[in-house]
């Protein structure tokens, strides 16, 4: 099966599309030998700084890069404007859905979603029932992943509603491409992102539990520096000018959560955890977690801590839940969704299982609660073998896959070695919730960089681009 | 404000960049002994590993002291927790964690000096490069400190990493003074053979003081100055009596800042009342190694006492 993709510079390798006329103009002025050494500057920029990942399993490799393409992702205002008010739809219907599906659960009353899909869920924590987080926000950071099929058609891939990682990717990108390329962003206007930080903080210091006094103290809270992530956790406290904790820090004094310093401890106000719900509370949730703070579930209940996000988010964007989000959109805002999904067979249905077998070397089949692009079979990309070794795992546990149709996501060029090749890509604008929305123009642009490969998780071989939004 | 955990990741990431640049200059120090002196060079790679204080971790792991045994130990051998590779590993570690206390300029420089380290030292050392190395070892080291003294607001972040330079410094120069403490007694050495001036040129060589005692004494060497100069001398960088000096600066900021003394601030005067300047007849009246071997279990106390002081953990 071959799939004719999209290409967002030059669609069909016919002219060039608007937003990249800027770009071009000055493309065409630049001597290729140039453009390949900036491509080594810029890996040494990144390893300087330290902005590595770790990938588990990869005792060699440790530390490494997530490779970065030079050549920018454009997307003019008026697409931008499209996708923002889908996206504002999207993550209130989210937080209307976690409000709803923790106490009165109407969703379910009213027959919109099956209610075994919520009482059997692994992502569902019965510790959240009746709990309302402070100012009743239950998902505060949120990375919608978006790809792109056509000049109009977008469509949401995932909804990223626990920890969202990837953004201090979109700003070091912007900042690399700035010192690579100054008189780039001269000759074309793009939007800013580098005010991401403080934008974050402002949401969060908005969040604050009630009875909070003076301005807010928020914290970062990472599993520590073994992390994959980790980078990006200590990036965004420095920036935000924030401590950044470990759960070893903290303790709960006097009904608060508080963390150790030089002079004793110091009360917390909200926390922005970048740990797992497990691991929070070992004594409501896993109780051999070092990583979690003992009691921050009763300090969360009494409404004294703000945790972003809040435990238990993770029913919202969970993958079997993902299907039914035409309805849910439409069940909170009272409109249909803006931003369609992608056609979703869940495998615990009879019928779409008995289709998915028969179709496999056409469909994405994917875990329900995998992510990182790990435990996914790429039908098309899949050998025979593989295929069969998949359906077993299928027929042995259908509820735990659901399958979607391999989409021709969009492409958009990289600079190889011999020249520009097209590339599929997809899109990961952050969004803020909080006493408003808030989305920084632009995002984290993940691409296949191998040629066909329409996988773009940076575990397994993808990498990133700076994404511009311009200001047209 | 600054975490416990954070002050102890500032305090271990100055103490082990330092023990890098300790090291390197060890090694120096020893290889222009070794190189001067043909008869018994296994002697002087023997006082080499004593002076990095890791005797008994070299044995159980090599039985010959050799150019090559010895400076594969201390560069490279990462079951070496001081080694040069196995420090920067740790400091780096540190750094990471707590990356948020630096500026960009500091992270940078450790990173890179880690980037460096490695890849000089990734495959066993050839002697002709040895020289070449341990330059670029203490060039990376003076990179950092450049970097961080000249980017780094002076708060209490600042406090408890020269807290560490300085601790882990007074340590190692008191180390290398107690290995060779014998070559300083008046009644032993003082027979002003070429062989005591190689041994006694080979201590300042470890603190980098083999030019500035010219300066300060304008004279040849003696074992009194040499002492004096490494114990006591205020203006000498490496010397107890100046790593005490800065230590002490820190600890009153650190107390007028929180408003609060604690057990360290005591010791520190306890400390520094032993280094007075011109005492050190009295020193050696009383047995140089004594007041080594003491002064090193008072510098151990005082982190300790910092440690807990200040909530490390």
């Amino acid at each position: 099966m071959r799939l004719v993709a999209f290409d967002e510079m030059r669609p069909h390798g016919n002219g060039l599309r608007q937003p990249y006329a800027g770009y071009d103009g000055w493309l065409q002025t630049q001597d290729p030998a140039r453009l390949t050494e900036k491509m080594e500057d810029a890996e040494r920029v990144f390893r300087r700084t330290g902005i590595t990942f770790a990938v588990y399993g990869q005792e060699e490799a440790a530390e490494r890069l997530i490779p970065f393409d030079i050549v920018p992702r454009i997307i003019s205002g008026a697409e931008w404007r499209r996708l923002t008010q889908g996206i504002e739809q999207r993550v209130q219907a989210l937080n209307a859905f976690l409000d709803d599906i923790y106490h009165r659960q109407e969703i379910l009353r009213a027959g919109r979603i099956p209610r075994e899909l919520i009482a059997a869920n692994e992502a569902f924590l019965p510790e959240m029932i009746g709990v309302r987080p402070p100012a009743g926000v239950y998902t505060h950071i949120i990375g919608v992943d978006i790809v792109r099929t056509s000049e109009n058609e977008f469509f949401v891939l995932e909804d990223n509603a626990r920890t969202p990682s990837g953004v201090s990717y979109m700003i070091e990108n912007r900042e690399t491409m700035m010192q690579l390329f100054p008189e780039l962003f001269q000759a074309v206007k793009v939007r800013p992102v580098e005010n991401y930080p403080q934008l974050l903080r402002q949401s969060l210091s908005a969040v604050a539990p009630r009875g909070t006094e003076g301005s807010p103290t928020v914290a970062v809270l990472t599993p520590g520096s073994y992390n994959s992530a980790y980078f990006e956790h200590a990036f965004l406290a420095d920036q935000m000018g924030v401590e950044l904790v470990e759960g070893h820090d903290l303790r709960v004094v006097d009904g608060h959560v508080a963390m150790r310093t030089t002079q004793g401890y110091k009360r917390i106000d909200v926390l922005y955890r970048r740990v797992d719900d497990d691991y929070l509370d070992p004594l409501t949730f896993r109780p051999d977690s070092a990583l979690g703070v003992p009691g921050i579930m009763d300090v969360f209940r009494a409404g004294n801590i703000t945790i972003a996000n809040a435990p238990g988010t993770g029913i919202a964007d969970d993958k079997a839940i993902y299907s039914y989000m035409p309805e849910i959109v439409e069940f909170y805002t009272g409109r249909k969704a803006i931003l369609g999904n992608i056609p979703t067979w869940r495998c615990s249905e009879a019928d779409s299982l008995k289709y998915v077998l028969e179709h496999l070397e056409e469909l994405v089949v994917k875990e329900v609660h995998g992510s990182g692009g790990y435990g996914m079979l790429v039908g098309p990309a899949a050998s025979k073998a593989e295929r069969e070794t998949f359906a077993a795992k299928l027929k042995a546990k259908p509820s735990n896959y659901i399958a979607q149709p391999t989409l021709a996501l969009s492409t958009c060029p990289i600079l190889t070695e011999k020249g520009l090749a097209p590339r599929h890509v997809d899109l990961r604008p952050f969004v803020l919730v909080s006493d408003r929305i808030r989305i920084v123009p632009g995002g984290l642009t993940r691409v296949a960089l191998k040629e066909g490969s329409l996988v773009v998780n940076s575990s397994q071989g993808g990498g990133t681009k700076d994404t511009w939004v311009l200001d047209d | 404000m600054l975490l416990g955990r954070t002050a102890n990741g500032l305090y271990w990431m100055t103490r082990y960049i330092e023990r890098v640049e300790n090291m390197a200059r060890i090694v120096d120090a020893g290889l222009r002994l070794a190189l001067t002196r043909t008869d018994s060079s296994a002697d002087e790679w023997a006082s080499v590993v004593m002076s990095a204080g890791a005797d008994q971790a070299f044995r159980e792991r090599h039985s010959e002291y050799t150019a090559d045994t010895v400076s594969d130990f201390l560069l490279r051998d990462v079951t070496n927790p001081s080694s040069v590779l196995s420090s920067i590993e740790t400091a780096r570690t540190n750094a990471r964690m707590v990356r948020t206390a630096l500026t960009r300029e500091t992270w940078e420089s450790i990173n890179e000096a880690w980037m460096t380290c490695r890849r000089m030292l990734a495959a066993p050392i050839d002697q002709r490069e040895l020289p070449k190395i341990l330059d670029a070892i203490k060039r990376e080291t003076a990179l950092i400190r450049g970097a961080f003294h000249g980017t780094m607001l002076r708060n209490e972040i600042f406090d408890f990493a020269q807290l560490g330079i300085y601790v882990e410094r007074a340590d190692n120069t008191a180390r290398i003074l107690d290995v060779k403490y014998y070559v300083l007694l008046p009644s032993i050495s003082w027979v002003g053979s070429s062989l005591d001036n190689y041994q006694w040129e080979s201590i300042l060589r470890s603190v980098s003081a083999h030019r500035s005692y010219r300066w300060v004494y304008e004279a040849d060497y003696k074992p009194t100055n040499i002492a004096d100069f490494l114990i006591l001398n205020r203006r000498m960088p490496r010397s107890l009596a100046y790593c005490y000096h800065m230590i002490a600066e820190s600890l009153d900021f650190l107390a007028d800042d929180y408003g609060e003394r604690h057990v360290c601030h005591g010791t520190l005067a306890d400390i520094r009342a032993k280094l007075k300047p011109g005492s050190i007849a009295s020193i050696f009246d009383g047995g140089l190694h004594e007041f080594l071997r003491d002064f090193i279990r008072s510098n151990n106390r005082l982190g300790n006492e910092v440690a807990e002081n200040y909530r490390f953990f």
